[in-house]
């Protein structure tokens, strides 16, 4: 077990909007009942004022931090929570829970559907950034937290970090949105619709009813391939890959000579193991419906008391820089006290995952200086 | 507002000594890191574009506090910060100052002194302003000046400030408008 971990953790579910009740989404559509799995590191105040929110990327669940029971693979920012760690669950609770539309323990496409039986696939509603927060939200209800130290997330995990401060300023003390974006621009939809094009090309889909047969695999590893390209830099796989290869000498067929190509092979192949292909295209769908720009956001607030930290990584060029200033323009509109980073990091948009030195420096301080009123 | 906030002591003092709501513009990455290990918010970016999405009057002090002298937009950034400050503090440097004008005159060299410590091929200054230049600006401009202080090499100056003062301190704000 890795120094300072949070130890064994275990999954929870919460389960709302039960018959009678339904949760009503932003497509105008209602969903019932609603199952969050969720973690949590940490102790719970007796104020309840130390929790901070943790929200997943697109492909992450809510095992941020940790280990299973029986599994040797730590959470997906266990570099960042932990005793001691840039989220110190020696001071804060933290939450993390996955989305809505998910495929790790929450109510998605392939759960399945009470009325029929049968999992949803293209009968989930569609689902939004929006309706991912509403969801945390009721969660937070449900733990009796009247307001979150800070909600904290990198790529779609910003996005709702900032809906959480747009929806609900009052409820949250603290925004750190990573690598993220006000909405997405149109080369994001792009790659996003290439993705699902390559799910929905693959026979296997199967109009998205496939559960009874298996994954549409060769779709969903050449959509993650593609992911993974747009999640590197130029320089990050110069010096991963170079042009080296897998084998002494070229094989002259269409084989994955280079290591790069294995790499991605490799990379899809896995996530064929562990994701649902109707889940990635509905969660990218959520990514490219999201849109708080301009008077989209915080639209009842003139002044904010939420205090921001925007962070941006200069070689990450599926969310850049740019984006990042945009939010901090937007901020400075509000009046928001805001702090901004833009750091050095050649990782591209995978950055908020590796460079846990300068991200564990920059949180931590801006944490300490951020205390419940 | 601070802008060019560097490593934050002088608004940590601020937000201490002062209670004072602060907010830091700065380049440096990590002078930068220094401020939020002070508790200061501060944002990465350049002196001179770093006003411009502030509404109007969103702070009642912008400082500015010995980078009028490093900055090639002067003016522009001056105008910026009396549009989103109520006020404005600016400090610089006197070029005008007798050492500086003794090394210049009777030695035919680039003035070094305390306010302006630094040799002509490592000074991050690129404009060399004065006392009187200054009022002179503000007057043109229909600026106003509330206050003003005038510093020796440890106190104040009274007499002839262009002459014997190593650096100046003025309060600005618009005139208002008939």
């Amino acid at each position: 077990m890795k120094k300072n971990s949070v130890g064994v953790v275990t999954p929870q579910y919460f389960t709302f909007a039960e018959p009678p009740d339904t949760l009503q989404l932003k497509s105008g559509r209602s969903l019932g009942p609603i199952t969050l799995a969720y973690e949590a590191y940490g102790k719970l105040n007796a104020k309840k004022s130390n929790a901070i929110m943790v929200c997943h990327a697109l492909s992450g669940d809510a095992h941020a931090a940790g280990f299973l029971e029986g599994d040797s693979a730590a959470g997906w920012w266990d570099d960042m929570i932990g005793p001691g760690k840039a989220l110190d669950t020696n001071l804060y609770y933290v939450i993390c829970s996955n989305v809505i539309g998910g495929c790790k323990g929450s109510t998605g496409p392939s759960s399945i559907n009470p009325e029929t039986g049968k999992p949803y696939a293209l009968d989930f509603p569609m689902i939004t950034i929006a309706d991912m927060v509403e969801v945390e939200r009721h969660l937070i209800d449900f733990f009796g937290i009247e307001k979150l130290l800070c909600v904290i997330g990198g790529s779609m995990g910003g996005m709702q970090a900032l809906q959480w401060a747009s929806a609900y300023p009052e409820r949250i003390i603290a925004a750190i949105p990573i690598a993220t974006a006000l909405k997405h621009s149109p080369q994001q939809i792009a790659f996003d619709e290439v993705i699902r094009q390559s799910i929905m090309a693959d026979p296997a889909w199967r109009g998205g009813y496939y559960y009874k047969h298996g994954q549409p695999e060769k779709g969903l590893a050449v959509a993650r391939m593609i992911g993974h390209i747009t999640f590197m830099s130029d320089q990050s796989m110069e010096e991963k890959f170079s042009r080296k290869l897998k084998n002494d000498n070229l094989s002259f067929q269409f084989i994955d000579d280079f290591e790069v190509e294995g790499y991605l092979r490799y990379r899809g192949y896995n996530f064929v193991k562990r994701f649902d292909a109707n889940s990635y295209l509905y969660i990218t769908k959520a990514m490219d419906y999201f849109d708080l720009s301009g008077d989209n956001f915080m639209p009842s607030v003139k002044n904010t008391a939420v205090r921001f930290l925007v962070i941006s990584f200069k070689s990450d060029w599926l969310y850049p820089t740019h984006q990042s200033q945009d939010i901090v323009r937007l901020l400075k509109r509000k009046h928001a006290y805001t702090t901004y980073f833009d750091l050095i990091s050649t990782y591209g948009h995978d950055a908020f995952l590796i460079e846990i030195e300068d991200e564990t420096r920059l949180i931590k301080n801006f944490l300490v200086n951020v205390s419940p009123d | 507002m601070d802008l060019g906030c560097g490593n934050g002591e002088l608004l940590a003092f601020l937000m201490h000594q002062k209670s004072a709501l602060v907010q830091g513009i700065e380049l440096d990455e990590n002078q930068m890191h220094q401020c939020v290990e002070r508790g200061l918010t501060v944002l990465q970016g350049d002196i001179e574009s770093g006003l411009v999405d502030y509404p109007d009057k969103s702070f009642d002090f912008v400082i500015l506090n010995q980078i009028m002298q490093q900055i090639k937009k002067a003016d522009f950034v001056i105008q910026e910060s009396l549009r989103v400050g109520k006020r404005v503090i600016v400090g610089f440097p006197n070029f005008a100052h007798i050492t500086a004008r003794f090394t210049l005159v009777f030695r035919g060299k680039t003035p070094i002194n305390e306010a302006l410590p630094y040799y002509w091929f490592e000074t991050p200054n690129i404009r060399f302003l004065t006392i009187s230049d200054f009022i002179d600006y503000c007057a043109k401009k229909e600026i106003k000046i509330e206050q003003e202080y005038f510093l020796g090499k440890s106190s104040p100056v009274h007499f002839m400030p262009n002459l014997f003062a190593q650096n100046a301190l003025f309060v600005i704000t618009r005139k208002p408008q008939v």
